[in-house]
């Protein structure tokens, strides 16, 4: 036992070690099923991704003015927790589905799990972000995937960071980029559409072939890219495909105070894919009213400024104001390439074969 | 030789007909949890979500498995899936028999402690592999700038990921411990008297090797040859993470055709594919394996281990302890170094690298500083994780036990109704694993939708899909070891007084103790690390700790990396402990012997 | 000596316990040789050393003058037979014995023509495809003595190969044991704790006790002429007292509980006298009469085994059966002649 009483002693001191530090500790969230009689108060059940996340005051704050207990339920990456609702269409799993982005949006409305809801808070919100007319997928929050590059790296090599995504197949820039697959990584597939909102259909294979010529690394999944060979994490890659939010996070979550983000962004006309999440009411659920109130509540500048600190994405109500870091140093990008949803469902899979035909063979 | 066998020559014929009697009656109730078991938390997931798949399809259920098979990229990508699995499986045997003979023949030391550090790879997320292994293998990893500097190179020799080696590495470092685990402890009760005997008989090393101790240790190494085959035939994290794009498994488009394509048809056709793939192989293995077991006189441990004495066992014991210790513990190590280190990032002027030791993340852990609702502390989730862990053991026990000791009271008559029934049930046991989690996980979420079964949010489903992985582990590690017990002392016990059950009491139960243990430390470990289903059907409030690393590590910012390494070193740590902790079980004479 | 095995002062310890303490004996070849010991005396230690399956600390081991260090046991050309057969489970009949033989590939006819002369001559013929799980205990030991006779082997080890069996089987197949041994005049060294099984079957036997060696001789001199107190007792011999040495009329006699003894010439001052329970008679002739009781008399065939208590200590004395014995309870007058029965152990 002399053994594993050592590493419990050293599992003890290293627990020890993460002890909170007073203050805010998380009250369990509530579970359901709400027992039915006797309790008044209701259960509001949101399906969502496993990137969801909201702060304690302003969850608790929707969950006291309407008298409700609201249940997260979260089922993987955005394309998983989509399939779960649809295949759960006709006894569905929760009240509110969150997290379906402009990739999926056609997939989400074609198969009909939604219900509409015009929500009074949509006057706020720019028409850009309303993808969908028919209000059954109500626009919530807006990320930038965009090429993030490692200043110091730059700084040292002498060399001038790209500004545009043209620019990475200059030879001054050879192997300096790692981007994620489309196939296998959302940000992956927003570069593609990105590339093909700015290229054209007819062009971007061209385009990729340059970069296939220009060296470039293909990884499967964000983290390999982000944290394995991007250089700031001891690798080789100096251009990394990420998002917008990414330079503040770095800000935010670093050891040692920052004066500014260690990486840029590359923001240029037609370099970043803008992917819009959506919130929309599930059909056939049995709380519609309350359905009604959090879509609105996730509409509201309370929630929407709630959103870049907690989910590294951007609010799209106008009214909702940035704060601290990301106030001084979010960038996005003014013209993103676009891509509407209707193509995207159609063409996605020819394109990603195309894609894949041309960089991995 | 039993000390009763003489005085009771008992005649094996009369016996087995009364056996046979009771075998089957008694058989037959066995296979009952076991089969409910499946019947509802597998069959009946896979069905639904199968017909649902293929009702989606608009030509039929024939149609998507001729695109399957006739798409020239799905056929390379099933071709690859076998053979990166059978050379991964060949690659594990090799460097996992040599440990296991260590272990099963010699005591010294630090043995169990050993153990416990080669069985934590098994719980690593994949995520976090990949940067144990970069960090050692990557361009500027150790071993490449050693190798740089060493031989003055332009370029750093090593090109780690994205390539074929990252993977066979891989799957060698997370499934060494089933064969050194399985084999080992067969290995252990085997009487060294017989490769003496031989030996004396003028077989050299070699011929003791081949014509006796591989015969007799075969059940074990058929069974962990299975297991580490449809594991690497399954893999998922590994190819995605460190082979990258240009390598496919099966699993991997089936993820592919589901979640980003949506095409559910064809993605039902790869399961199937993928099924029965598994199934054929494990028919093939239970057809093997009826050959290849003989009852065995189980000696004790104290009887068949020696401590390393010879300068000849010394050296064996370091040059195959140290290949272990590179392979499974250097890449870990590594991790627990870095979750305490403070690194630079390279900045202006600067080129970065190690400043200094620090506590930081494991303190980060403790602290929710964005006071989101989703924050749970490292306590908490690492007693969820045991919490689940410790629910998969007792089931994967509880329903593997009864499984196993039916397939081991293998009737003589191999046409009588209670083999029928062991032949076929022994392959299904095994297709869980054989299953893709993505279509599993979505048959749990269509099938058991409504009351009593519906469960779909319930954070018992964790569990419960932990179990389904976890009991044929049990059952692959029990019956062979129960299987060996000759029949000889059951019948001892038996014509003595015992009932069945007092003959399971003392006999059986302490004879297999070892292997019961080496049974619950996998599904200890399998609940542990299991992440895929785990992430489906999770509930954000009960995260496990796979699923809260896998939340700091997909998001920038270099506190979130280190709070994700500390997390895992945590991770590593109650591995270790809670193995160590199974390791010294002893009750009922378990582990005893 | 040149011929068979000679084992040279063997030293073996294991961590603080010493097995063998310096052991040296010769076995010309065609000879059976007996060892003889308690448990635990260090048997086993030395049969897998000569084995070549563990190595000595000290000492060596030679056949026919050639010493056998670092030779390993595969190519030494040696039988061992364990005392629990260590049958292979996995192979049937025909393959235990043929085992050796394969791995010397030797030609299948020929492999097939010495399993049946072997299985032949235990007593097994036809048992080839027998599977070795299913067989008797007694069945069991003869195929893995066939399969240790098979490939010739120089020395033939047995350790403790009738232990395991009851006791009519024993009697039975140490007689065929012996037979088959010497028929084939094979050299081989026997271990068992028996001593009837050692005086049926050896040549010669030696005594172990502690790992060291207390007596080697044929089994007829051991047993007249055991040379220590502890290969006496081990032989059965109990009829031990000890006295203090005299001088009485120019000799020397012991003082003990029979009585004075006689002595031949000794330094001792102590000594310990074996009566000896073979060499008393009731015909009143002898140079030492023992007047005793008889306490329990038991019939054993030829030997009627008599406990007789003279001068406070009891005795035990076999006598042929067709000469009329006193009743227990009756006195009784035991004969013996001094230089025949009496045996001095010195202290």
């Amino acid at each position: 036992m002399k053994r594993g009483t050592i590493l419990l002693v050293i599992l003890v001191l290293l627990l020890a070690a993460c002890a909170p530090a007073a203050e805010t500790e998380s009250p369990p969230v509530q579970e359901t099923p709400q027992v039915e009689n006797g309790g008044e108060r209701r259960t509001l059940t949101v399906m969502t991704h496993d990137s969801f996340a909201a702060s304690e005051e302003v969850l608790q704050a929707f969950e006291e003015e309407h008298n409700v207990d609201v249940q997260i339920l979260t089922a993987g990456d955005a394309g998983s927790a989509l399939n779960r609702a649809i295949l759960s269409r006709g006894n569905p799993l929760a009240d509110v589905f969150y997290g379906v982005d402009n990739s999926f949006l056609s997939r989400a409305l074609d198969e009909g799990i939604f219900e509409p809801y015009e929500s009074p808070l949509l006057a706020d919100i720019p028409d850009e972000f309303e993808l969908d007319p028919t209000h059954h997928a109500l626009p919530v929050d807006f990320g930038d995937v965009c090429f993030n590059y490692d200043k110091a790296y730059f700084e040292e090599a002498g060399l001038e960071p790209p500004q545009h995504i043209e620019d990475l197949v200059r030879e001054e820039y050879r192997s300096l980029t790692v981007v994620e697959n489309p196939a296998t990584s959302s940000p992956g597939l927003s570069f593609l559409l990105a590339t093909i909102g700015h290229f054209g259909e007819d062009g971007y294979l061209e385009y990729w072939q340059g970069l296939v010529e220009n060296d470039l690394l293909v990884v499967n999944d964000w983290e390999t890219a982000y944290y394995g060979e991007f250089t700031r994490a001891g690798g080789s890659r100096p251009v990394v495909l990420s998002y917008a939010t990414s330079p503040p996070a770095e800000v935010i979550f670093a050891e040692q105070p920052m004066d500014e983000p260690p990486t840029g962004v590359i923001t240029a006309d037609g370099s970043c894919f803008r992917q819009v999440e959506f919130v929309g009411i599930l059909e056939g659920t049995q709380n519609r009213d309350l359905a009604e109130r959090w879509v609105d509540f996730m509409l509201s500048p309370t929630f929407q400024e709630d959103i870049p600190l907690q989910m590294f994405v951007i609010p799209v109500n106008e009214n909702a104001e940035l704060s601290g870091v990301f106030a001084e140093f979010l960038i996005t990008a003014e013209n993103p390439a676009e891509v509407s949803p209707e193509e995207i469902s159609a063409n996605r899979e020819a394109w990603i074969q195309a894609w894949t035909d041309t960089v991995l063979r | 030789m039993d000390r009763h066998g003489a005085a009771l020559e008992v005649r094996p014929e009369a016996a087995s007909s009364l056996r046979s009697r009771l075998g089957s009656g008694l058989g037959a109730l066995l296979w009952v949890l076991p089969l409910a078991f499946l019947l509802v938390f597998y069959f009946y997931p896979l069905a639904t979500i199968l017909q649902v798949s293929f009702s989606r399809g608009a030509a039929g259920w024939a149609a998507p498995f001729i695109e399957a098979l006739s798409s020239a990229s799905i056929r390379s990508v099933l071709w690859f899936t076998i053979w990166q699995a059978a050379v991964s499986t060949a690659l594990t045997l090799l460097v996992g028999l040599p440990g296991a003979y260590l272990l099963a023949r010699y005591d010294f030391p630090g043995k169990s402690f050993l153990q416990a550090l080669t069985g934590i790879p098994f719980v690593m997320p994949t995520l976090v592999v990949a940067a144990a292994f970069n960090a050692l293998l990557g361009p500027r990893g150790w071993v490449n700038g050693l190798l740089v500097e060493v031989f003055n190179l332009q370029q750093p020799p090593i090109q780690f990921v994205n390539t074929l080696g990252a993977i066979l590495l891989a799957h060698v470092f997370y499934n060494t411990t089933i064969v050194l685990r399985m084999v080992g402890d067969f290995w252990a009760h085997i009487d060294p008297r017989l490769a003496q005997a031989a030996q004396v008989l003028g077989a050299s090393r070699l011929q003791t090797l081949r014509h006796v101790v591989l015969p007799l240790i075969m059940p074990a190494v058929a069974a962990s040859a299975l297991l580490v085959f449809i594991f690497d035939f399954t893999s998922f994290g590994v190819i995605l993470v460190l082979g990258g794009p240009r390598f496919a498994t099966l699993e991997v488009e089936i993820y592919r055709q589901t979640v980003s394509l949506f095409n559910l048809p064809l993605a039902a056709a790869l399961s199937i594919i993928q099924l029965l793939t598994t199934l054929a192989l494990t028919v093939l293995y239970t057809w093997l394996n009826r050959r290849l077991s003989t009852p065995l006189n189980l000696r004790p441990r104290t009887y068949t281990q020696a401590r390393l004495v010879s300068w000849r066992s010394k050296l064996f014991a370091a040059v195959v302890l140290g290949l272990l210790l590179a392979l499974t513990v250097l890449p870990l190590a590594g991790l627990a170094a870095r979750s305490v280190t403070h690194f630079e990032p390279p900045q202006r002027g600067e080129s970065g690298g190690f400043a200094g030791f620090t506590l930081n993340y494991y303190r980060e852990l403790g602290v929710n500083r964005q006071s989101s609702i989703f924050y749970v502390p490292p306590a908490r989730a690492i007693s969820i994780s045991l919490g689940y862990a410790g629910l998969t053991v007792l089931l994967a026990l509880l329903i593997g036990l009864p499984a196993s000791w039916a397939l081991a009271r293998d009737p003589a008559d191999s046409r009588s109704a209670a083999a029928r029934i062991n032949r076929l049930l022994d392959p299904v046991l095994m297709l869980p694993l054989g299953t893709s989690a993505v279509t599993l996980g979505l048959g749990f979420l269509i099938a058991l939708d409504e009351p009593p079964l519906d469960l779909r949010a319930s954070p018992l489903l964790v569990p419960l899909a932990h179990t389904l992985v976890a009991f044929p582990f049990v059952v692959r590690s029990l019956t062979p070891a129960l299987r060996s017990i000759r029949p000889r002392l059951r019948q001892a016990a038996a014509v003595m007084g015992a009932t069945p059950l007092q003959v399971l009491r003392h006999i059986d139960l302490p004879l297999v103790g070892r292997a019961l243990i080496v049974a619950a430390t996998f599904a200890f470990t399998i609940s542990l690390g299991e992440f895929g289903a785990t992430s489906l059907i999770s509930r954000p409030e009960y995260p496990t700790v796979p699923v809260a690393i896998y939340r700091l590590i997909s998001r920038p910012g270099a506190l979130n990396y280190g709070q994700a390494l500390a997390l895992s070193t945590l991770l590593m740590s109650i591995t270790a402990a809670g193995m160590l902790f199974i390791e010294r079980f002893r009750v009922a004479d378990i582990g005893e012997f | 000596m040149n011929d068979g095995l000679s084992v040279r002062d063997v030293y073996k310890s294991f961590g603080k316990k010493q097995a063998l303490a310096g052991v040296s004996f010769d076995l010309p070849e065609g000879q059976v040789m007996a060892m003889l010991g308690p448990s635990g005396s260090g048997k086993s230690t030395l049969l897998g050393i000569i084995a070549g399956l563990d190595s000595p600390d000290q000492g060596e081991v030679l056949w026919k003058g050639e010493s056998l260090r670092g030779v390993p046991p595969h190519r030494r050309g040696f039988g061992l037979m364990f005392q629990d057969f260590a049958l292979f489970p996995h192979r049937n009949v025909f393959d235990n014995v043929a085992f050796a033989l394969q791995m010397a590939s030797r030609p299948k006819a020929e492999i097939e023509r010495r399993v049946a002369e072997m299985l032949e001559l235990v007593g097994l013929p036809g048992f080839e495809q027998r599977d070795v799980n299913t067989l008797s205990g007694g069945e069991q030991q003869r195929v893995a003595l066939a399969r240790s006779l098979a490939p010739n082997p120089r020395l033939l080890m047995l350790d403790e190969p009738l232990g395991a069996l009851d006791r009519n089987l024993r009697e039975r197949l140490a007689l065929d044991l012996g037979h088959i041994l010497h028929e084939m005049h094979q050299t081989a060294l026997y271990v068992t704790h028996d001593q009837e099984e050692a005086f049926t079957l050896a040549d010669q036997v030696v005594i172990l006790n502690e790992g060291r060696i207390e007596q080697t001789g044929a089994p007829q001199e051991i047993y007249l002429r055991p040379r220590s107190l502890f290969v006496a007792r081990f032989l059965g011999m109990s009829n031990l007292v000890s006295g203090e040495v005299f001088q009485r009329d120019g000799r020397l006699v012991a003082a003990t509980a029979l009585g004075e003894l006689p002595l031949p010439p000794t330094s001792s001052r102590q000594v310990t006298v074996l009566v000896r329970p073979d060499r008393a008679s009731l015909d009143g002739q002898g140079d030492l009469q023992l007047d005793g009781e008889v306490i329990e008399k038991q019939f054993r065939g030829s030997l009627s085994r008599t406990r007789v208590r003279v001068g406070g200590v009891e005795l035990l004395f076999d006598f042929p059966s067709h000469i009329p014995l006193p009743a227990p309870g009756q006195r009784v007058q035991i004969s013996l002649n001094t230089d025949e029965a009496l045996q001095v152990f010195e202290k």
